[in-house]
């Protein structure tokens, strides 16, 4: 099959060498034409955000979600009728959760029957779209092991901000921490990590820049057994779900990261909250490559809505867990269904 | 992007293939599909239903062809209302006067600013321009330095000081017309979400500078928040147009390319990978039929000029044509092809891939490749020059060296043997029948159709989407709309 595809493709590749010849022949002057650029690594673009740990004031979601927008007030009260529905449909489609989910929804409100206001039945039906029960971040493992918290995810959703405030909050609660830098690919991520460090008193172990990502994490976990500490955040190269070789590396780094005195007990896929559909072909691949555990949904501060965890949650049943409001250490919330659903349907 | 719609549509066309006239209620079920293919793609959803109202029009208007049937009636009016709402045609870029042209790139962190502006220079640089780049992102400590390494890759000079960045940039344009530069490229820094002191950093060096373009760099991945960015960066700044950035084929980027519909901004430039290379004006016309499965041939035919090497290439046709053809030359044919892309990305270019061909190229990793690879380099020159001599104990020995197994050396063997008996055909002039309509795809290559393309590093095609032989196909073209 590869040799066919192959060889279908050396044809064209004649074929248009031909037309360039016979178009050349023509041509009074040559044309040279470009020379291809070497295959190369873009460095990635990431924001540094300053970690501020002094904002401790508590955040919640419905006070920072001073965007949110919402038709439902005129709604109260309303049974589904046709034109009900289309806002209905509307609102929910604006928010990112999708074509398949809230067509779900839409006829699971039709077939529900009557009983209740149509807000309060979209409110109950979008709550049970949260399957999972357990949202905690676990730390459970065999004795003498270290639990490791793994995050992934593309490039830019924010997922070494997302360590550096848990690790924040981790150290508050008491754990001994360890981050490691496995990001290598970007060199301003070990040094954000660094920052939080300092902020926080959370150990840090960085490699070179390049070096390999599974060694770095392995490091760090072994520091973390050598020195007793309770638990270690892995940092990782942002990577489009669409790069085999990259999610392959991804694979590595959690058997790697699993072996030994390490445990992984959570991978976090990252996801921002402006992605729209395509948060949901993220979290099947890199499900795949990495067992997921849980989503932390980021930039929720926006005016996007993040609706998209829907889906992710009620079709591929991974639960979320954490959200991100802000830049700020206390602006890591953990998910709580009740709060999120409100401020999807908040005027 | 938009497998989903290109999908639906076939399934749509296929029932209605037995049918000799389109009913109202076929016309509800083609829109039906076509509205859910739109909404998990992320366009917008005003766009959505004026897209749908646009197709229902044209499809119960006076001026459905009768010549076509009810399945091509559908796709017809749908790649028309396509090419319209991703923005009717391609951007001519006109240069100022007194130079040098000044652009502005704007928008929100993580979108792909920097790295957008080094491969909009290289884009300039072979437009036979002298572009200088600015990197007046004083936010991000790494965005000067990331810039001069993609400055220094496409081999374009970038200028950056510690000031200010209104500083910089109203310096960066003086030295620029100092240094005799055309094209000024301004990058400028980036926040999480809209904020107004972005908005008037970004604001007062637009009006330092007064740009000739305002490029808003936008994510293909983002969702309906698109359309708050898009329409706040374009309330402050009067945008020219939107760069899509990530546009590889698995985001949708209907948001982005709804930028037309929402805010009379179409998209003008696309990147769709790492390479600086991947980068191009955005073609309407091309994506509305690429998004269709009418395959791109024009932009493939571009990206080969660029990408390959033309000499070897050519030696290898003069080869082919002769009836010679070697596992030398498949090899090199090989490494060329790989230059492009990969297999998939390559086969969605290709007008008549059917779905499953598309597949089998998507599940081709490079480690395949390698493979096939490996296997010729553990052959020695007498045989890759005459396979035929390959018995047996050469066939381990091969094995053995490229870490494969007897019978994928039997497969490559046999499948090249294939191929040679097609080449000899095509040589003899005959088109041999290639899976997946490629043989149509190599008939139809040399003739006029293509005659009006212009080469790798002459001017690009304008609003005509190059080549008369799809706008026969694709219907009128229609001017973008100003708002």
């Amino acid at each position: 099959m590869i040799v066919a595809l192959v060889a279908a493709l050396v044809v064209i590749a004649v074929a248009v060498a031909l037309v360039q010849r016979r178009r050349r022949r023509r041509r009074v002057r040559f044309i040279p034409v470009a020379p291809p650029v070497a295959a190369a690594e873009i460095l990635v673009a990431e924001p540094v955000a300053m970690p501020d740990v002094a904002a401790v004031e508590a955040a919640t979601l419905a006070g920072r979600l001073g965007n949110a927008r919402g038709v439902f007030a005129r709604l109260r009260g309303a049974e589904a009728d046709a034109a009900v529905r289309d806002v209905v449909e509307e609102v929910l489609l604006r928010s990112d959760v999708g074509v398949t989910t809230t067509t779900r929804l839409l006829d699971e409100l039709s077939t529900a029957g009557s009983g209740g206001s149509l807000v309060s039945a979209l409110r109950d039906r979008l709550l049970a779209s949260f399957v999972s029960a357990d949202r905690s971040l676990s730390t459970s493992v065999d004795d003498g092991r270290v639990p490791v918290w793994l995050f992934v995810g593309v490039n830019g959703v924010g997922k070494t901000t997302t360590i550096g405030k848990l690790a924040s909050r981790e150290v508050a609660a008491g754990q001994r921490v360890v981050m490691a830098a496995g990001d290598t690919f970007r060199a301003a991520a070990a040094d954000q990590l660094e920052m939080w460090s300092q902020r926080t008193g959370a150990d840090i172990v960085r490699g070179a820049e390049g070096s390999d990502p599974s060694s770095v994490i392995h490091d760090a976990i072994e520091r973390a057994a050598a020195k007793g500490s309770s638990l270690v955040l892995a940092d990782t190269a942002g990577r489009l779900h669409t790069n085999n070789n990259l999610l392959d590396e991804l694979s590595k780094v959690r058997r790697v990261a699993d072996r030994g005195p390490g445990q992984v007990t959570e991978t976090i896929l990252v996801v921002d909250a402006t992605t729209g559909q395509n948060a949901l072909s993220q979290a099947r691949q890199f499900m795949a490559a990495a067992s997921v555990t849980g989503v932390a949904l980021t930039k929720l501060d926006g005016t996007a809505r993040g609706g998209i965890v829907v889906a992710i949650e009620s079709e591929l049943g991974i639960p979320v867990k954490l959200i991100g409001v802000g830049e700020s250490a206390a602006d890591l919330l953990p998910f709580d269904p009740v709060e999120f659903v409100d401020a999807l349907l908040a005027p | 992007m938009f497998d989903a719609l290109s999908d639906r549509l076939d399934a749509v066309t296929k029932s209605l293939r037995s049918k000799g006239r389109l009913t109202e209620r076929d016309i509800d079920d083609a829109l039906g599909e076509v509205r859910t293919a739109l909404l998990e793609a992320d366009v917008e959803l005003t766009v959505v239903r004026a897209f749908i109202d646009a197709v229902r029009g044209r499809l119960t208007g006076a001026s459905v062809s009768q010549a076509l049937s009810p399945g091509q009636q559908v796709v017809k009016a749908v790649h028309e209302q396509l090419v319209e709402m991703l923005g009717g045609e391609t951007l001519k870029v006109t240069y100022a006067t007194h130079p040098p042209t000044v652009i502005l790139l704007a928008g929100l962190q993580g979108a792909g600013k920097t790295t957008t502006a080094g491969k909009l220079a290289q884009w300039f640089k072979q437009q036979g321009r002298q572009p200088l780049l600015v990197a007046a992102d004083l936010q991000r400590p790494a965005a000067v330095e990331q810039l001069r390494v993609l400055g220094e890759r496409a081999g374009v000079e970038v200028y950056s000081e510690p000031l200010t960045p209104l500083e910089v940039a109203r310096k960066g344009v003086q030295i620029a017309t100092l240094k005799g530069r055309d094209v000024v490229i301004i990058d400028t820094a980036g926040r999480l979400s809209i904020d107004e002191a972005l908005m008037d950093e970004v604001r007062q060096i637009s009006d330092a500078t007064s740009p000739h373009y305002t490029f808003l760099v936008i994510d293909a991945m983002t969702g309906q928040d698109a359309v708050h960015t898009a329409r706040a960066f374009h309330d402050r700044l009067s945008l020219s147009g939107l760069i899509v950035t990530k546009l590889d084929y698995d985001a949708r980027g209907g948001a982005v390319l709804s930028a037309q519909g929402v805010v009379g901004r179409p998209v003008v430039f696309a990147s769709t990978g790492e390479k600086l290379d991947d980068f191009d004006l955005f073609h309407p016309e091309r994506m509305a039929s690429r998004i269709l499965g009418m395959g791109d041939v024009l932009t493939l035919i571009e990206e080969a000029e660029r990408k390959m090497d033309a000499d070897v290439v050519g030696s290898t046709a003069e080869r082919l044509m002769s009836g010679q053809f070697t596992l030398d030359d498949f090899l090199a044919q090989m490494v060329q092809v790989r230059k492009m892309g990969s297999l998939g990305s390559i086969m969605k270019m290709l007008p008549g891939v059917g779905k499953d061909l598309r597949a089998a190229a998507d599940s081709v990793n490079d480690k395949d490749l390698n493979r096939v690879e490996a296997i010729i380099h553990s052959m020695t020159p007498a045989e890759r020059r005459d396979p035929a001599i390959i018995n047996g104990s050469r066939r381990l020995r091969i094995a053995q060296g490229s870490g494969t197994t007897v019978p994928a050396v039997n497969n490559l063997l046999r499948q090249f043997t294939d191929m040679q008996k097609m080449m000899k055909q095509m040589a003899s002039g005959s088109m041999p029948n290639l899976p997946g309509g490629l043989g149509k795809l190599a008939g139809r290559m040399p003739p006029g159709a293509l005659a009006g393309m212009p080469g790798g590093a002459g001017p690009r095609p304008g609003g005509s989407g190059g080549g008369g032989k799809k706008k026969k196909k694709g219907g009128r073209v229609t001017p973008p709309k100003n708002g």
